[in-house]
């Protein structure tokens, strides 16, 4: 089946909805969204804790909440929705090829492209982790779906992997539904998760977090019957003779999350070695013209809230293109360039003639108490704001002026930095 | 029910024998002790078909493995299973492992292979780029290739299935008595009468040997580890890249597998539990570290999975195939490690030989017999067209399971069809690759266990991840 649209969107959770809504505000008529699940909202679907929304809606909401109140807001517009539906290449002209069981194979012939298609969890096999492979060791994401969206208990004797927020979140819930949750260990000297979430999860409940302590080997021949724990040193290896034995049934494994991009790079969408998202420009545009990306696909967000308003910068960017493609030709971008103590920056690429203040969002790459943003034009300090903590496990922004942006070359080097 | 042979073993070695001896008019049945076939070092080796210069000249291994090698690409064809002759070297670093070289292709030519020649240092990066340019020379071997050991297996089980040989999963042979003329198998799923016993056990297959009587060979179990690297650097190589062998095997290796990642390994480790699969934290070492230096590049960094596997090193060093001095009505085809998956349809043929000179009348053929099996369906090789008209016929191919490696359900549920299918999450992913990409399963395993539940009619926390105790997951929640 062959279609015509305006804008593709692929993925239907927050940053697909957010950004699809916005393009409609901006005028764009023609608008699908493609979901591979069976209805919209993505993840948050089976994020039953709250804390969302707090910096969007100003109130705490569940994930399905949060995810309802945009759900609703697309109905009522005539946005197109497939669910089931998986895209399976974005040809060189943008167009989609899609495939559910109801149209076979879908030909989506789009002018722009938004790629909303979130992360997944990296598995156990990325990891060095040596012994058996029974059953019970899974990704925290997953232990969430048979919790809470099938309602069957993953394991009784829980070991934790990882300190991030699914990690976290999992710890509080097993506990929740009876299970013992015996500590969360985490490889880095800090956690990667929220302040709020190692409080309310693991705090609040007497759950140990180890640090620079990881999982060296599962143990049990079908079913997982326990782990050995051991410190690692700086280079993040295990020390000899600090192995421990703990018993378990189940491993769950929040070691980080891998923007899912294997269709973006299929298309030809340049990505960040670090970010493993696409590099983009502050309108969201990725290297293939008319393509742009948002959400957790362009960078692991820490709240969805922030997906959602990266996901309407992108859906301005489409729009505008869908409107006048030739503006963005006439484009002249910088590169924003990393300073010390910064691991990436999104955007990577700005537009010196962009109409509006442009957000630098970032990531430190170790703890720092009582340091200083520095950002510099060409060497010369054009902000400068005190921290009292930053952690890698936050994301940090800052805000460029229009008028700061109007007077750079593009040969111009915007940087970030930590200062101590 | 009385069968003419009872196989003991549903490795390569016992699915293929099963297949060949299908043709025939006689009962057979496939008893396996685990829910699936494939579940021993089948699943767990380095996927390769070896030219056949390894093994000393004379020795069944290698009149086995070039013969072998020579039918693997015609019986690949005939059931369907992804074959690549894509060809081997084994790197030289310095002077001695050069001689070495020219020992290894003077034993090739001696055993019977073909296509082989030394290949000096420029014109071998011109061959692969990837390769450390400290390397001297390699050993070109042009007929070795790749194959899906597991998919092989799969496929062979199934053709002899087609043909009425019965297959009885669970069934861990403990006991086994002669009486009136016939074998009483006792097995964890009840007796089961036979004629003739084809011992294919694998690591088990010296015990099995034991309860008939024969204790010619013992085996000493032998593990190896493994990486499994991503797609995306399943083209570093596009040959088999061997080191020079030690006497503990043939070193480790980087190679590109049938599906596109790339593997490297194994360590060799004698280990007194012929079960203990586990990894361990210096074998991974030792194989990041050993591959490294045939290809820089081959980094665990892009490490979707590891694993390692248990091969069944015979106390004799050769293959022990034929009828047991000791029991008469056993056959054994044992001491199956490396090349066995090479040898495996030449292992078949000369098993079935013998069971014809064993039988007491010989049999015929029968008079309709299937060699091959129909391909199963792959989504992801189709064309847009083939798509469309496979989704109209039945739209389960309309839904993307796993999206990976692009699995449909119609392909899960073809997967678990059929007397040979497959009973569990693990066994779905042999034969579709579901759960076998980069998430590992992280998003399809529970779509796939209900899947799995609805096809086979049980309760979806009945479904496992390998059968046993394997239980992925439990109660309802309160």
């Amino acid at each position: 089946m062959e279609l015509r649209y305006d804008l593709a969107v692929i993925g239907g959770g927050p940053a697909g909805m957010a950004a699809a809504l916005r393009a409609r505000e901006r005028g764009v008529e023609r608008i699908i969204i493609l979901e591979r699940a069976e209805k919209l909202g993505g993840i948050l679907e089976q994020c039953i804790h709250t804390g969302f929304g707090l910096h969007y809606f100003g109130e705490e909401l569940s994930g399905p909440e949060y995810a309802g109140r945009f759900i609703k807001e697309v109905e009522k517009t005539d946005i197109d929705v497939r669910t089931d539906t998986m895209v399976l290449s974005i040809g060189e002209d943008n167009t989609v090829t899609a495939v559910n069981k109801k149209d076979g194979v879908l030909k989506i012939h789009a002018t722009a492209v938004i790629l909303a298609m979130g992360c997944r969890e990296r598995p156990r096999g990325a990891l060095q982790m040596a012994g058996t492979r029974p059953s019970g060791v899974m990704t925290a994401g997953t232990a969430q779906k048979y919790v809470n969206i099938d309602g069957y208990m993953p394991g009784h004797k829980v070991v934790i992997l990882g300190s991030g927020d699914i990690g976290l979140i999992m710890a509080r819930r097993m506990t929740l539904e009876g299970a013992e949750v015996k500590m969360v260990c985490e490889i880095m000297p800090y956690s990667g998760g929220l302040t709020r979430n190692i409080v309310q999860c693991l705090n609040d409940f007497g759950i140990p977090l180890h640090l620079s302590t990881t999982v060296v080997s599962t143990h049990g021949r079908d079913r997982l019957e326990g782990v050995t724990i051991a410190k690692v040193d700086e280079r993040m290896q295990p020390i000899p003779g600090t192995e421990e034995y703990v018993e378990c049934d189940t491993l769950m494994l929040s070691v980080g999350l891998i923007p899912e991009n294997e269709l973006s790079v299929a298309a030809g969408v340049e990505l960040d070695r670090v970010t493993r998202g696409a590099v983009v420009t502050e309108m969201r545009e990725t290297t293939k013209s008319g393509v742009f990306a948002c959400g957790n696909v362009l960078q692991v967000h820490d709240l969805v809230d922030f997906v959602t308003m990266e996901a309407q910068t992108a859906g301005e960017g489409a729009a505008a293109y869908i409107r006048d493609r030739s503006a963005f030709d006439g484009a002249e971008y910088i590169f924003t360039k990393t300073g010390p103590g910064v691991r990436y920056i999104v955007p990577q690429k700005v537009n010196i003639h962009a109409p509006e203040d442009v957000k630098l969002f970032f990531r430190v790459g170790a703890i720092y108490k009582n340091a200083r943003i520095v950002v510099k034009a060409d060497g010369e300090r054009i902000s400068d704001k005190k921290h009292v903590r930053l952690t890698p496990g936050e994301m940090e922004n800052v805000t460029i002026k229009r008028d700061t942006l109007k007077h750079l070359s593009p040969d111009s080097i915007l940087s970030v930095e930590v200062e101590e | 029910m009385i069968y003419d042979a009872a196989i003991i073993g549903a490795g390569v070695t016992g699915a293929m024998t099963a297949r060949a001896l299908s043709k025939y008019d006689v009962s057979v049945v496939l008893i396996e002790k685990e829910n699936d076939v494939a579940m021993g070092a089948t699943k767990a080796n380095s996927a390769i078909c070896h030219a056949g210069f390894d093994a000393a000249t004379g020795t069944l291994k290698a009149k086995l493995n070039v013969r072998g090698c020579e039918m693997m690409a015609g019986v690949c064809k005939e059931l369907n299973v992804p074959y690549k002759n894509n060809g081997s070297l084994v790197l030289a670093f310095t002077d001695e492992e050069v001689e070495t070289l020219g020992t290894l292709y003077d034993r090739g030519v001696a055993n019977g292979v073909k296509g082989m020649r030394i290949v000096e240092r420029d014109e071998l990066l011109k061959m692969e780029p990837n390769l450390n340019p400290e390397v001297k020379a390699a050993l070109l071997a042009e007929t070795a290739g790749i194959v899906c050991p597991y998919e092989l297996t799969i496929a062979a089980a199934e053709c002899a299935a087609s043909n009425g040989v019965e297959f009885l999963r669970n069934a861990e042979v403990v006991s086994v008595e002669y009486k009136d003329g016939r074998y009483f198998i006792g097995t964890s799923a009840g007796t089961v009468e036979a004629k003739l016993v084809i011992n294919a056990a694998g690591v088990h297959a010296a015990e099995v040997a034991r309860m008939m009587g024969d204790d010619s060979f013992e085996i000493i179990p032998r593990k190896g580890e493994y990486f499994v690297l991503d797609r995306n650097v399943g083209g570093l190589v596009s040959r088999v890249i061997f080191q020079c062998p030690t006497v503990m095997g043939k070193g480790i290796l980087v190679t590109p597998t049938v599906d596109g990642n790339l593997l490297i390994g194994p360590t060799s480790l004698d280990v007194p539990d012929c079960e203990d699969v586990s990894t361990t934290w210096e074998g991974l070492e030792d194989v990041k570290r050993l591959a490294a230096k045939s290809v820089p590049a081959a980094s665990s960094r892009d490490a979707i999975t590891s694993f390692s596997g248990v091969r069944a090193h015979g106390s004799s060093g050769d293959f022990v195939i034929g009828r047991s001095a000791a029991c008469p009505g056993l056959i054994n085809a044992a001491c199956i490690e490396s090349p066995g998956l090479s040898a495996a349809p030449a292992i078949a043929e000369a098993v079935e030989q013998i069971f014809l000179d064993a039988c007491e009348v010989r049999p015929a053929l029968k008079e309709k017999y299937d060699t091959g099996r129909p391909a199963p369906v792959r989504f992801r090789h189709l064309t847009d067209e083939q798509r469309e008209e496979l989704i109209a016929r039945d739209p389960a191919y309309g839904r993307i399971v796993c999206r990976c490696e692009t699995v449909t359900e119609g392909e899960i549920r073809d997967a678990i069809t059929g007397p040979t299918g497959a009973r569990d999450v693990d066994g779905v992913k042999r034969r579709t690759r579901a759960g076998m990409g980069r998430c590992q399963g992280g998003f399809c395993g529970s779509k796939v266990l209900e899947i799995l539940a609805q096809e086979l009619e049980l309760p979806y926390n009945a479904i496992t991840k390998f059968g046993r105790d394997s239980k992925i997951i439990y109660e309802r929640t309160k």
